[in-house]
């Protein structure tokens, strides 16, 4: 058994491998999953209604959470419908090509602080003092794929799972799922533009495209990352707003669900059933795990809980320590929460505005959102040219 | 939207505002779209808001009792801090029904519990969906004279209009069950036959085939209230 101990641990724990196979069945399926059935529950309570409620497994019921797994079930023993007509394999490539890029895409996010295995039931001290200093050798990064261009990495890469919804509507033959691929490519050349300009200001104020950088560090280092002052929601709050009504245009979801168009042309998946389908749906629900990871990365400081350091708790100047164990899974659970709360956020605005038109999409993503994010990313660069001359 | 047109009646009762005249020419004021018909920001707070109430009182507040569910308003004593789904489970939660629901038909039964349909066919000829079929025979019973052989209703046929019971003269049919049409695996299921309404029946004290041609000396002596059935005192057999 010599082979079993934290260096081998961490070997393994600290591959990326295993840190994506943890995010993705550790947090993010299971979100997504549940927000099948949250999406519908909390919109029945939104409008006085009760919901799914009833699926059960015996006497276990959890208000109807199950219903997720009924869903999964449901949608893996449908008949798998293709028609006649289609391109077979891009229509089979299609839902593939839509729920991959976003799940490469969580390899930028860090949803925890670095681990050091040595030192689980000892209070971190982020000084060591002289002559015991700890084996900091050893560590786990919880973030796949630590790299400079962080956010650049995930504007490429979502680009990519809007192939998934052009080419199904191609590959079907079929007029309207080919209108609905069309509407979800002019839907995302409109507002990924609007979306990497809105995130502009917060790389000037942050200093960094590098995710884990900005929920390390904040925009003032005067204070603790760990201070929700120091979050960038409070010098970037117009830059929020619009980062977030362009994020949730990206995802095609109501108010902005035009390439869906349900009433007139049924989408880009009109041909699609049985997992199939699910799968572009899956890759919806993502999505917005997704964007709301971002969100909490970017201005909500990540994984950071208020006022929790490395070392323990610290509010005006006194120190409640705790050992590395407890802030790191509190700072975990810090994360999903925050995640969690901004999917639900979203959900509440999908079920509260109806539709845009498709002109009054195209207006509102080039006539307003793009002058606004690069009027804000002009006066967040005035802003910190005046700071930087005046405090140097 | 908050916008000024609506809210504030036009200076000019007969159209537009006039900025000025030019000859011909008439310069007028036309309502341009505000800043927050453009962002949509002032909507959206506004709707975020009443879907965040809703959410929140629905999410928050436990539900209303199954009983006060249905009745508008309620007592308001039961009603305060509760949320307000209206929504009844139904098997488990059940509203009661009114007086006049029309449920399952039933055949009434005679004191020795045969039954009191006389296949008049008042009921098929009167059904507008033509689901009750009768096949009569004859009792060997000159009073009586004919009964169903074969009584079927077919409640998937059923549009429940009770025209049947409207039409029925010796209150042999009725529909005052109060149970729905149950639902079934096959068609064939759905069709209710002589035995099963008569199983739903109970005795009727009605006077079997009205009062005979002798009415007038069993009346009862007011004549304002002609005929009441339920008072009659014997059946005529």
């Amino acid at each position: 058994m010599d082979w079993l101990n934290w260096h081998n641990v961490s070997l393994v724990l600290d591959n990326p491998a295993t840190k994506w196979v943890l995010l993705a069945f550790g947090l993010v399926m299971p979100l997504a999953s549940i927000l099948t059935w949250m999406e519908r529950r909390q919109s029945a309570m939104m409008q006085d209604r009760l919901g799914p409620n009833r699926a059960n497994i015996g006497p276990i019921k959890l208000k109807g959470i199950l219903h997720f797994i009924a869903d999964a079930v449901k949608m893996i023993f449908k008949e798998d419908f293709i028609p006649g007509s289609v391109h077979r394999g891009l229509f089979a490539l299609a839902p593939v090509l839509a729920l991959a890029p976003v799940l490469i895409a969580f390899a930028i996010i860090p949803f925890g602080p670095t681990v050091y295995p040595h030192e689980l039931g000892n209070v971190l001290h982020s000084v060591p003092l002289a002559g015991e200093a700890p084996n900091l050798t050893d560590s786990i990064r919880l973030q796949i794929f630590q790299v400079d261009f962080g956010l650049i990495f995930y504007f490429a890469v979502l680009t990519l799972a809007n192939y998934g919804g052009t080419i199904a509507g191609w590959a079907s033959y079929n007029k309207w799922a080919l209108l609905g691929g069309l509407r979800s490519s002019s839907q995302m050349m409109s507002y990924e533009v609007s979306m990497g300009l809105a995130l502009m200001g917060t790389f000037l104020v942050a200093g960094s495209l590098e995710p884990g950088y900005i929920t390390a560090h904040g925009w003032n280092s005067h204070y603790s990352p760990a201070n929700p002052l120091n979050w960038l929601w409070l010098p970037q709050l117009p830059g929020l707003l619009l980062f977030f009504v362009a994020a949730v245009a990206e995802t095609k979801r109501a108010p902005f669900d035009i390439p869906e168009g349900e009433p007139e042309i049924i989408g880009y998946f009109v041909e699609y059933s049985g997992i199939r389908w699910g799968m572009f749906f899956l890759a919806e629900f993502i999505e917005i795990v997704f964007i709301s990871s971002v969100i909490t990365v970017v201005f909500f400081g990540g994984y950071q809980v208020p006022f929790l350091d490395e070392d323990g708790f610290r509010f005006a100047g006194t120190l409640a320590a705790l050992p590395h164990w407890a802030v790191v899974a509190m700072q975990i659970g810090a994360f999903g929460a925050k995640v969690f709360l901004l999917c639900w956020f979203q959900l509440l605005v999908r079920w509260t505005l109806p539709r845009f038109r498709a002109d009054q999409l195209m207006s509102l993503g080039w006539k307003l959102l793009l002058p606004a994010s690069l009027a804000w990313i002009m006066i967040t660069a005035l802003g910190k040219l005046i700071l930087m001359s005046a405090g140097g | 939207m908050a916008h000024a047109a609506h809210d504030e009646p036009p200076a000019d009762h007969d159209g537009p505002k006039v900025l000025a005249v030019h000859g011909k020419v008439r310069t007028i004021q036309v309502a341009r779209p505000q800043a927050e018909d453009v962002t949509y920001l002032a909507a959206t707070k506004k709707g975020i808001g009443i879907t965040l109430r809703h959410f929140a009182k629905n999410f928050f507040l436990p539900r209303r009792k199954a009983a006060d569910l249905g009745k508008a308003g309620g007592a308001p004593a039961q009603q305060a801090w509760k949320n307000e789904i209206e929504t009844v489970q139904y098997p488990e939660e059940r509203v009661e029904y009114p007086e006049r629901f029309r449920g399952l038909h039933r055949l009434m039964q005679r004191d020795d519990g045969a039954v009191r349909c006389v296949a008049c066919m008042c009921c098929p000829t009167v059904c507008p969906a033509h689901c009750i079929t009768i096949i009569p025979e004859e009792t060997g019973d000159n009073g009586t004279e004919k009964r169903p052989a074969v009584f079927e209703i077919d409640e998937l046929r059923c549009v429940v209009c009770g025209l049947c019971v409207e039409a029925c003269p010796c209150d042999a049919i009725r529909m005052d069950t109060g149970e729905h049409a149950k639902p079934v695996y096959e068609r064939g299921d759905a069709i209710e036959n002589r035995e099963s309404l008569l199983a739903r029946g109970i005795r009727s004290t009605a006077a079997q085939g009205g009062l005979g041609p002798d009415w007038r000396e069993h009346a009862p002596a007011k004549a304002a209230t002609p005929a009441s059935h339920t008072h009659a005192p014997t059946k005529k057999k």
